[in-house]
């Protein structure tokens, strides 16, 4: 049975649908990718995954299966815990994702201590085994440090030592290396592949780069206006995608071998026709 | 999401309407006080002193809202202190923003000395406390209605300077100043005519909160017995009596309370309503 | 070592503003029109009496004479002697501060109080009818001022329900066995409840009456600061690891969220502590804001000088400690 179900999700802020009969599975340890254009939705599955959809966007319909629970019937704290203990984020922004009034140590071990009821000291041991994971020297300084004290690419690995925290089962990293220096990126992400191999973590990894997809992940699903247009494994998608959108994004992708080709945007014919397919759903939905 | 937007610039401002409602017909009952009030306001009747209001035992109908202990009707004397009381809000508040706010654009737009020179002034003005700075002019000065206009101005020009001074600074950062001044135009004219417009809704709103300040300061004064003359119907020196015999009339401190109330809070709530107005982005 | 440095600019600051202050009321109360000599003397007095007491006070010389005098003075700590009590200004003024200072105080915990609940529950419930009820009874709140909310609590509980006391400080048969004038404090520290509870309900109003409008204040900006400081990240991160709403909000927001509020809250209490003038004055209690009015009436020059130049330092003291309280609280600006 697979860890992540989401079967025929949909979201919407007031009328308007934001992600549309969305169905995707993720089994353990599986890397999948969720890619997808600005505003094609995938942030917001991942979102609804975790139970941190704004507060004028909600969950309209569907069903998501976590290990065997449907979230969306469980009590709001009963859910809460479920999500804490087993699911985990890594964010985008790791100037914004820490509290700045706060230690960085704690912030990795709260949720042992409050929600799973760990011994601080034993919390602390776990802290400094995780600061060696990421590779931060001098774990004791840097474990009492505030984040303002620290580099952006230090706070992400801060970030992902808290998400591996609690050996969630499902990290949802959701364009974990966009707020990063082009330099740094490539060490985060090198980072998280080790680490999700040595945890064995399922992962699913929001993005737009079609490099990451290839480097990290095994799956990957394709996203545009919130709805899915194609559920696949990486090297069938790379050896030759099925849906026309597909094709037209990796067509896009600039190819740094070959610094004279044109970047090819994805032609109008293709959008309209994918735009096409969602006005045909929607209809049907009424 | 840009409907949103657009209704609420459209919505009616319900506390718009009711406080200008308010306010509207307060003015109107001052200027017809003549006609409308049923006694002289400082004619003095023994006979009709402490006199309780119309629905109650022992009441007149001269006296429709009492009579205090000198015999002198209350609602009179309430609608002659409107009188009183919005002349005050409106000399007094148009006093104080014209200095406050003047002082406000040259120390916030020039900064330099200027700016310097008035800050200090603001640092030092705002260490007194207001009431009692007010409570002192007023003893230097002596009673009456301009010594009443001059320490409200003198206590609360402040206001409008800070808040006019961060505008103007604000704005004087702003590319379309920078254009008029490559364009050659001279500093002052640059000020009057590119920064006052953009601040003037702000001047706008501050001016409606100042009328109503203007009004509760000068209440208080009377209250203190140091307002225009110990004869004069304001509202603050009704008050004052009513608190002395609150247990033996009542009516004498209530109904110029609740005017004041009303009052006050009508001016402050067309502030809010026109701030709303003028940005409800910023809501 | 910047921390210190800012701190000696202040003071340094506010030591001009008050030089400013004491300037200027020294000047102006001496146009006053009024003799208060004449007010001190009884009827039939000399000639003699008069240029006598005009020594003594040093009214026979020129302004900035005495404005010298006075001065030095100052530095010696001699304020001048009242001319109403015969009494040493110094004196009279520290004795009535306590009174003010508790008075104060006990406005601002309740205002704190009252607001900080407003804005938490206003964000706990946030879109809801609760909100806006909450939005809708600070506006009211916010433009009433202190002098009419003491009026309509005399109303209320001088007439009405007379639960509180609308009169004075404590209870005149109540037999004081304190040390100092924090009659408050020591009624705590002594363990005296029973005139703990008597000082309370006489200041319960006269402090409510402050409270409301700096509650007000404090509710809507607390509720916007909390309001900004849930969309960040840190939060949203925080909701992911399983925690309640309440904790959300209470534990990872609020501590964050205070902080851009302290200032203006500080100026704020300032104004707060200019209140207790006339509120002193409606409830009759014995603090600085009464005797100054009375200071005033009675031409009591000396007097009126120290009592302004006190609220002057008191309010650039509350400015000073806020300032210095946000750059202690704020993390950035500790480690620098």
């Amino acid at each position: 049975m697979s860890f992540l179900k989401l079967e025929g999700l949909n979201v919407r802020v007031g009328s308007l649908p934001i992600l549309r009969d969305v169905s995707l599975q993720v089994e353990s340890g599986e890397v999948r990718a969720l890619v997808g254009e600005s505003g094609a939705g995938k942030s917001m599955i991942g979102k609804a995954i975790l139970g941190t959809l704004p507060d004028a966007i909600a969950v309209t319909g569907g069903r998501i299966y976590l290990d065997g629970d449907d979230l969306m019937t469980l009590a709001a704290k009963d859910r809460r815990r479920l999500i804490g203990s087993k699911a985990a984020l890594i964010p985008q922004d790791p100037l914004t994702a820490l509290n700045p009034a706060r230690r960085v140590g704690p912030q990795i071990s709260n949720r042992l201590v409050d929600i799973l009821g760990w011994r601080r000291q034993d919390a602390e041991k776990r802290v400094i085994e995780l600061l060696h994971e990421v590779h931060i020297p001098a774990p004791e300084r840097v474990m009492r440090a505030y984040p303002h004290e620290l580099s952006g690419g230090m706070r992400q690995r801060i970030l992902i030592a808290s998400a591996f925290a609690a050996e969630p089962r499902l990290i949802v990293a959701d364009e974990p290396t966009t707020a990063l220096d082009v330099t740094v990126q490539k060490q985060i992400l090198r980072l998280i592949r080790d680490m999700q191999r040595r945890h064995g973590t399922a992962l699913l990894f929001v993005t737009h780069d079609l490099g990451v997809v290839s480097k990290l992940c095994q799956s990957m699903t394709v996203l545009y206006g919130g709805k899915v247009l194609e559920d696949t494994t990486v090297d069938q998608f790379f050896r030759g995608p099925a849906h026309a959108y597909s094709a037209a994004l990796l067509a896009a992708t600039p190819k740094y071998t070959d610094p004279d080709s044109s970047l090819m945007p994805v032609p109008e014919a293709v959008i309209r026709a994918v735009e096409a397919e969602i006005a045909d759903h929607d209809q049907r939905r009424l | 999401m840009a409907e949103g937007r657009m209704a609420v610039k459209r919505r009616i401002n319900p506390r718009l309407w009711l406080s200008a409602g308010w306010l509207f017909i307060l003015v109107v009952a001052a200027l017809a006080a003549p006609l409308l009030a049923p006694q002289d306001p400082l004619a003095q009747d023994l006979f009709a002193s402490r006199l309780p209001p119309l629905w109650q035992m022992g009441a007149e109908p001269g006296y429709p809202l009492g009579s205090d202990s000198l015999g002198r009707d209350v609602l009179s004397r309430i609608l002659y202190g409107a009188r009183i009381a919005l002349l005050v809000a409106l000399i007094a508040g148009t006093c104080t923003c014209i200095l406050g706010a003047g002082l406000g654009l040259i120390a916030g737009y020039y900064r330099g000395w200027p700016d310097m020179v008035i800050s200090r002034f603001i640092d030092i003005w705002m260490a007194f406390p207001p009431v009692l700075f007010a409570i002192l002019l007023i003893a230097v000065m002596g009673t009456g209605l301009t010594s009443i206009i001059v320490a409200i101005v003198v206590i609360d020009w402040t206001r409008f300077a800070r808040v006019i001074r961060a505008e103007a600074m604000s704005q004087g950062a702003m590319d379309y100043v920078a254009s008029a001044k490559v364009a050659g135009r001279a500093r002052f004219g640059i000020m009057l005519r590119e920064i006052l417009p953009n601040v003037l809704p702000t001047i706008i709103v501050l001016l409606t909160l100042e009328m109503g300040i203007a009004v509760i300061v000068e209440a208080i004064l009377s209250f203190v017995n140091l307002s225009i003359s110990t004869d004069d119907p304001t509202w603050g020196s009704m008050i004052a009596e009513g608190r002395a015999t609150i247990h033996q009339s009542w009516w004498v401190l209530v109904f110029p309370l609740i005017t004041l109330f009303l009052t006050v809070l009508s001016f402050s709530q067309l502030g809010e309503g026109l701030k709303d107005h003028f940005d409800p982005v910023l809501r | 070592m910047t921390l210190i440095r800012t701190f000696l600019k202040r003071l340094a600051s506010m030591l001009i503003t008050l030089i400013g202050v004491a300037v200027i009321v020294f000047f102006v109360i001496r146009i006053v029109p009024g003799n208060p000599i004449a007010m001190m003397l009884p009827p039939g007095a000399g000639e003699e009496d008069i240029v006598r007491l005009k020594a003594l006070y040093g009214f026979d010389k020129s302004i900035p004479e005495q404005f010298l005098i006075w001065t030095k003075g100052i530095v010696s700590g001699d304020f001048g002697t009242s001319i109403t009590t015969r009494q040493p200004v110094l004196l009279l003024v520290l004795g009535r501060l306590p009174a003010t200072l508790e008075l104060s105080i006990m406005a601002l915990v309740m205002a704190i109080g009252i607001g900080g609940i407003l804005a938490l529950t206003g964000t706990r419930h946030r879109g809801q009818k609760a909100e806006a009820l909450i939005d809708v009874t600070n506006g009211v709140s916010l433009s009433v001022p202190d002098f009419l909310w003491g009026l309509l609590f005399i109303l209320l509980f001088g007439v009405l329900w007379p639960v509180f006391h609308i009169s004075g400080r404590v209870s005149p048969a109540l037999d004081l066995p304190f040390v100092t004038n924090f009659y408050l404090f020591e009624s705590l520290v002594r363990l005296r409840f029973d005139i703990w509870l008597d000082l309370v309900s006489h200041m319960f109003m006269p402090a409510l009456a402050l409270a409301i409008p700096l509650a007000a204040i404090i509710a809507q900006l607390l509720k916007q600061s909390l309001k900004e400081t849930m969309h960040l990240d840190y939060v949203t991160l925080a909701r992911t690891k399983g925690y309640s709403e309440n904790h959300v909000i209470l534990r990872e927001a609020l501590p964050n969220a205070v902080l851009p509020t302290l200032t203006l809250v500080g100026v704020q209490f300032t104004f707060l502590i200019g209140g207790t003038v006339i509120i002193e004055r409606l409830f009759s209690y014995e603090g600085l804001g009464n005797m100054a009015i009375d200071a005033v009436i009675n031409r009591d020059l000396p007097l009126i000088q120290g009592i302004v130049i006190l609220f002057a330092v008191i309010f650039t003291t509350v400015n000073l400690l806020v300032d210095l309280t946000y750059a202690l609280l704020n993390p950035r600006l500790r480690h620098g």
